[in-house]
């Protein structure tokens, strides 16, 4: 429990950056944009966790748990896909979205 | 009540000093990083004993019965009211012990690394180890659950594959800590199914509600099915032995012991002489109650049987070994039998439970005196450069200290009194003897053979004529020879200090005092029969004679049978190979590539027809896909919203 600060807040927080990620991952055209838009994702839910974790179930740990989970996957998943953008970018020279349309043949 | 909540910083303190030198490896230039290790497990060391000072002295007793106190537990993962993992710290007599034990020769073995691994490559590295190692052993002892058990039984059990294949570029040091790793490891997948057996039939990991009389009668009254005449607990109670076996190098398990002296020579001393190789006994101590009661003690006659046919087996193929870390290696697997047995012979309330007393008691004092051993070896093999007994001989003249330290060690191993093996051979044979004479008459006759094959390795290095070394062997490292001196002392002493142990270890945790009858005609038999050994091993070794030639050949067959350790690792090889790889493995490997497979690729390629045809209604932008994706979960939370069910 923080003082001062309730758990709407952050759950208002929380929801916020994760709409900021939505929107940045539907709008932006640069990979890289797009990955950090779902990294912000990723974290509004790991915030999420451990809140709820903290304020609704004190004493227990799985929502610290899950939020590790989170992070790890997280950066594997970055590892993975900063791979791909970096062969896109090998293969198009630019990391423009609309330019890996043909990925699907 | 005293407070016991610093006893986290005794495994904590070893685990910082690993992150420490595990992080920063590069930057430790020789002796600092080995600084940062002895320190760390200084300050561990101090604070065992003076928790074992307030425990044993101070505010343990309470109402004439040693409470168990938690001064810490944390909830980690929540399964049930009852069934959980949790992460803490129990403290009662026998975790105090192993706590003393653990961090007195992993402080020794520090020291004593600072001078065994002087200008080694690898030397943080070493250390690095070695503190991960203690920080595992040490959660260990502390546990007060079953699962925090398994969690730290296999981190010691990584760090003693790390260990032994520390001189990675040698083949053997690699095959070694692989054949470790995977024979401890399948023994502990038995004990993962006990451990689980008892969540389920039981439903608590917790070691005082496990171990409670409740507990116990809960489970005798219901006895959780029956397979091949045995209850579901006591199987659980055997498959967790099975693990302990696997830990503690009990026959048929114990084929990667000798091969693990492939690791630096204190590595073995710490690991594969004092502390992890007694992990299976403190576990069956830990478990005791549940094993004495549930099923009339079935589960701790296999403990027995096992341990005493182990002690012997490693005894006899300890007389014809070569290498003098192997004589040790097998010496250690029989006075782990001998502990076993100790505990199988146990009886519970009061003065009954001399064997279980007795059996702790020896881990102590084994533990300090085969570190010593181990430790003196590691001198000797600095000082000649070899393992075997051939190339060495008249030693004494050259390594004075070593040689008489190596002298008591050999006494305390053989029973000889005041020395401090004596009190605690001595009492595992009394208890034996009472329980069941068969076992007693195994204990009582490895006794000779113990005090043989010790002094059979003191004559030969240290006497058997004069040679000449290339070399002069030397001495000259004070910082391995002054933790040799140390545990010289404690073996010396021990024994007449703590006895009778009774007043600190039985298995309701009443203390009761306990005499030995000096001249019982037990005790001098005992004593008697190391004296016998000893006298053969003089007559043999002390000077160069033909007589052990003689005496192997009249043994024939025995003897090539024991000297390869009775083909034991040959019989593996072969059901592993032949057996297992070749009869199972290679069908199910031919049903895998070819019905399996097959299938899989049956369905694979059918997709991948069926997606060429109906490809073009795709966009390709990814960001469609996410818009669509997103109008999909807007609708279904309507739906779920406004339609009530």
């Amino acid at each position: 429990m923080i003082e001062g600060v309730s758990i709407q807040m952050i759950l208002t927080f929380t929801t916020l950056l994760f709409f900021i990620g939505l929107y940045g991952f539907i709008t932006r055209t640069n990979l890289i944009s797009i990955l950090i838009s779902l990294e912000l994702m990723l974290n509004s839910e790991a915030i999420n966790f451990i809140a709820i974790n903290k304020y609704v179930y004190p004493g227990v740990l799985q929502g610290a748990i899950f939020s590790l989970f989170i992070i790890a996957l997280a950066a594997a998943e970055t590892a993975l896909a900063l791979a791909v953008i970096l062969q896109v970018y090998k293969m198009t020279k630019s990391v423009d979205v609309k330019e890996v349309k043909d990925l699907k043949y | 009540m005293t407070d016991f909540s610093y006893v986290i910083w005794i495994p904590l303190l070893p685990f910082i000093s690993f992150l420490i030198l595990g992080l920063f490896n590069r930057y430790f230039k020789e002796p600092f990083a080995g600084y940062v290790g002895i320190a760390s497990l200084g300050i561990s060391w101090v604070l065992a004993l003076v928790t074992a000072y307030k425990y044993f002295f101070v505010s343990g007793l309470q109402n004439g019965k040693y409470v168990p106190v938690i001064p810490f537990r944390w909830d980690w993962i929540h399964f049930t009211d009852k069934l959980g993992i949790q992460v803490g710290a129990l403290i009662d007599p026998i975790s105090v012990m192993m706590l003393v034990v653990v961090t007195t020769i992993s402080f020794m073995v520090h020291i004593y690394s600072l001078g065994y691994m002087h200008k080694d490559e690898g030397f943080a590295r070493f250390y690095t180890y070695l503190s991960l190692f203690s920080f595992s052993m040490l959660s260990l002892v502390l546990a007060p659950n079953l699962f925090q058990i398994y969690i730290f039984w296999e981190l010691v059990g990584v760090s003693s594959f790390l260990l032994i294949g520390y001189y990675f570029v040698k083949p053997s040091a690699i095959a070694a800590a692989k054949k470790a790793f995977i024979v401890t490891r399948f023994a502990d997948f038995f004990f993962l199914v006990g451990i689980l057996m008892i969540a389920y039939f039981v439903g608590t990991f917790d070691l005082e509600t496990l171990n409670s009389p409740s507990t116990i009668q809960w489970i005798s009254q219901h006895s959780g099915g029956v397979f091949l005449g045995l209850s579901a607990v006591t199987w659980a109670l055997i498959l967790i032995f099975i693990g302990g076996a696997g830990k503690s190098a009990m026959f048929p398990l114990h084929i990667w012991l000798p091969d693990a002296m492939e690791g630096p020579t204190p590595v073995s001393a710490l690991i594969h002489a004092a502390t992890m190789v007694v992990a299976g006994v403190f576990l069956v101590a830990r478990l005791f109650p549940l094993y004495y009661f549930v099923g009339g003690g079935f589960a701790l006659r296999v403990v027995a049987v096992v341990g005493a046919f182990s002690a012997l087996f490693a005894a006899v193929i300890a007389l014809t070994q070569e290498d003098i870390k192997r004589v040790l290696a097998y010496s250690t697997m029989s006075q782990i039998g001998y502990m076993m047995l100790a505990l199988g012979v146990s009886g519970f309330k009061g003065p009954d439970g001399t064997g279980y007393m007795a059996g702790m008691f020896h881990l102590f004092t084994h533990a300090m005196f085969k570190a010593l051993l181990f430790l003196a070896a590691g001198i000797i093999i600095h000082a000649v450069h070899s393992n075997l007994m051939k190339d060495m001989g008249g030693l004494h003249k050259y390594l004075p200290v070593t040689s008489w330290m190596f002298l008591i060690a050999a006494l305390a191993i053989s029973g000889i009194p005041p020395f401090s093996g004596f009190y605690s051979k001595d009492e595992i044979l009394h208890a034996a003897f009472e329980f069941d004479k068969i076992i007693w008459f195994t204990g009582f006759f490895v006794a000779g053979l113990t005090a043989f094959y010790m002094f059979r390795l003191y004559f030969r290095i240290f006497f058997n004529g004069e040679r000449t070394y290339e070399h002069t062997p030397r001495e000259d490292s004070k910082a391995m020879l002054y933790p040799v001196v140390f545990l010289g002392l404690l073996t010396v002493t021990v024994g007449w200090v703590f006895t009778p142990f009774s007043l600190y270890v039985s298995p309701d945790r009443v203390p009761f005092r306990y005499h030995i009858h000096w001249l019982s005609p037990l005790v001098i038999g005992s004593v008697l029969m190391a004296a016998t050994g000893i006298f053969f091993a003089y007559v043999m070794y002390y000077k160069k004679t033909d007589y052990p030639e003689k005496v192997s050949r009249a043994f024939g067959q025995l003897y090539v049978w024991a000297k390869n350790k009775f083909y034991m690792d040959e019989l593996y090889l072969f059901v592993t190979k032949r057996i297992i790889f070749d009869k199972i493995s290679k069908p199910a490997a031919w049903f895998d590539r070819h019905v399996v497979d097959g299938m899989m690729n049956a369905i694979g390629n059918t997709t991948v027809w069926i997606s060429e045809k109906i490809k073009f209604i795709q966009s390709g932008r990814m960001q469609e896909y996410g818009i669509y994706f997103i109008y999909g979960v807007v609708i279904l939370i309507m739906i779920f919203y406004f339609y009530n069910y």
